[in-house]
């Protein structure tokens, strides 16, 4: 398993240095000149040939990207063209908030997907059934937005129960802050949700016509026991399926946060790229390059605890 | 009364084209200690006549009529629940794949555990020390460290093992092998059947053993009921039935046997001409007529019942016995 593990994460270092190369060159290949949009359109080319060699845009890529890496090796992303703030600030700001969002969507997306695929399945073609899988359709279906916009229409314009839009940190005033989540996390949580009910429904359902269970229910384990037997082996599914997801994930925090105004890492990533604010958007891209990476590890050693086949090293077979 | 009794099994399956008679009518007895085959070819109802036994099958599109009755107590009126209480327990089943029988997920020690906690009360430590037990005697070397292995660490006869042991954990009255040893090498299976019939000696288990391989029960059995399109058209002491098969499709087994072949000095394997008929219809005749060299109209006309011919061996034949054969060669 230790084998294993060292495996993994070197591997997933090379895919970080991919990433941040593809992030690097990705920026550069994009239509527009960051001077340009600094200084404005009618700026003196002295003023931009000064603020290209202030942030090193004068030399070659190559220099540029070497200087980048060494440069947020040590924190450093630069700062921001916009409002000369350190990028890395910026982002400590913003990351937590939309980690908070992220966590919670995942823990609704769970909660409810989960238990909720285990009951379709072990109730097939019954009404609990019928009713958890017309609910997943319908939560697949709604796009965040629409989701989020009928949110606020309910609960905060006609229920007044509910903020519209604004963030209150977590340190500040803890239950305002998850008094302000709500709205968020649910629309967020809720396609999670119909997925991981749909896949764990599906997963499970071909489990339990396994052999594995027909021994189990030939040893006289009751209906639970046997069910426990084949959950077991369908939650790799439902770890890939979560994995995949947590992809989606991120760029449905883009949409969530600009509905709701919540100054997180989506908000932030949607402001750079319209502001064509290179430091910022590199910084954020290769985060979430570096969040996939992180959660793609995390997968897989779920995957080899959940499936002993796939300790491939350390074993005594 | 003997330790199992089947009588009047019939087994229906609800398709989409209409029901299948996996098992028409079958009627056996098993006794204490007893290790009894179940012979046919591929679809003539054996399996599903054994897993009706301690009602394995699905649960919906199956209905099942007859009597089975274990020390006189008829299971086809119990309740899943006591039915639960008493598999693995007093009713057990190896099946025939060892490589999907056993939950990947799990350790076999805690697979063995897991039924002797379940019938046996027994606590945590004392189950894996039992455990150990069973292991060795199934013959597994190195059995505590076993415990801790994986399905996927072992071998097909290994894994198989396990289940065997599995099987008789609770010390079962009746062991239901479903073709045990078909998935495993020949080099093999002479263990798995091995460790069969010293569990039986040893334990005092009854069996049932289901499988399509005349050698296998040459070795094993002590008496067969050989299976045709869901039905049994003999039933005989094993040494009776090698010496003195009296229904042509026992004998069309046997002759289909290399060993048979080897005899005749011929190195061509005998076959039956023709297929086992569609599980769709029971019609009132002998329905291997159609393939028997000896068919004639009565044969066609009504079923033969299942009719003592000598000691304890009985068939379902008009023309029965060895010295009737006209083969044709």
């Amino acid at each position: 398993m230790g084998q294993f593990v060292v495996r993994r994460v070197l591997s997933s270092v090379v895919v970080l240095v991919l990433g941040s190369i593809v992030v690097f060159l990705g920026i550069r290949a994009l239509p527009g000149d960051p001077a340009l949009a600094l200084a404005g359109e009618s700026a003196d080319p002295a003023v931009l040939a000064a603020i290209r060699r202030q942030y090193g845009l004068d030399q070659p890529w190559p220099i540029q990207y070497i200087h980048y890496v060494a440069q947020a090796l040590q924190g450093n992303f630069g700062i921001s063209t916009v409002d000369q703030i350190p990028v890395s600030q910026i982002l400590a700001e913003r990351i937590p908030v939309t980690l908070e969002i992220a966590f919670l969507a995942i823990l609704v997306g769970i909660l409810i997907g989960v238990p909720a695929g285990v009951i379709s399945a072990v109730r097939q073609g019954k009404l609990a059934d019928y009713v958890a899988t017309g609910l997943g359709l319908v939560g697949l279906s709604v796009p965040h937005f629409w989701l989020g916009l009928l949110g606020i229409w309910i609960f905060a314009v006609h229920l007044r129960v509910l903020p519209a839009s604004g963030f209150v940190g977590l340190a500040e005033d803890p239950v305002e802050n998850l008094r302000r989540m709500v709205m968020p996390v649910l629309v967020l949580g809720t396609g999670l949700s119909a997925v991981l009910m749909r896949q764990s429904r599906s997963a499970l359902l071909s489990q339990l016509s396994e052999d594995y269970v027909r021994t189990a229910r030939a040893k006289g384990l009751p209906h639970r026991a046997q069910v426990r037997h084949a959950l077991r082996n369908s939650l790799t599914t439902v770890t890939t399926v979560l994995g995949l997801q947590l992809g989606g994930l991120i760029s449905g925090a883009v949409v969530t946060e600009q509905i709701f105004v919540i100054p997180g890492f989506g908000k932030l990533t949607v402001d750079a790229v319209l502001q064509r604010n290179y430091p910022v958007i590199e910084g954020v891209v290769l985060v979430t390059v570096s969040g996939y990476v992180v959660i793609n590890l995390l997968v897989d050693l779920t995957y080899a605890w959940l499936n002993p086949r796939l300790r491939l090293t350390g074993g005594d077979s | 009364m003997s330790l199992l009794e089947v009588e009047d099994l019939r087994v229906t399956f609800t398709t989409e084209d209409g029901p299948v008679l996996a098992v028409k009518r079958m009627s056996f007895a098993l006794e204490s200690g007893e290790i009894l085959a179940l012979v046919g070819e591929s679809g003539c109802g054996k399996s599903v006549t054994a897993m009706s036994i301690p009602r394995l099958l699905p649960t919906s599109g199956v209905e099942i009529e007859g009597a089975v009755r274990l020390g006189g107590r008829d299971l086809t009126a119990l309740a899943e629940r006591d039915l639960e209480a008493l598999r693995g327990k007093e009713i057990s089943v190896v099946f025939q794949e060892p490589m999907t029988s056993l939950n990947p997920a799990y350790t076999v020690g805690r697979q063995i555990v897991e039924v002797l906690r379940r019938h046996e009360r027994l606590n945590s430590r004392k189950a894996l020390d039992r455990a150990v037990e069973l292991l060795e005697l199934v013959g597994i070397p190195d059995a505590r460290r076993r415990c801790d292995s994986y399905p996927h660490q072992l071998s097909g006869g290994m894994r198989q093992r396990v289940m065997i042991a599995i099987g008789v954990a609770c010390n079962p009255k009746v062991l239901i092998a479903d073709e045990p040893t078909t998935a495993l090498d020949v080099t093999i299976q002479a263990g798995v059947l091995e460790v069969i019939a010293n569990l039986r000696d040893t334990l005092g288990t009854a069996v049932v053993l289901i499988t399509h391989d005349l050698g296998v029960v040459a070795k094993v059995a002590d008496r067969v009921v050989v299976m045709y399109a869901g039905r049994s058209v003999e039933e005989a002491p094993v040494d009776s039935l090698f010496a003195a098969p009296q229904h042509p499709y026992t004998m069309g087994l046997i002759d289909a046997l290399p060993s048979s072949a080897l005899l005749r000095g011929t190195r061509r394997l005998e076959e039956i001409p023709g297929m086992v008929p569609p599980p769709t219809s029971d019609p009132d005749e002998c329905e291997f007529a159609a393939r028997c060299p000896r068919a004639s109209a009565r044969c066609t006309s009504a079923r033969p019942a299942l009719k003592v011919s000598e000691a304890e061996h009985r068939v379902a034949c008009y023309h029965p016995g060895r010295k009737e054969v006209g083969r044709v060669s």
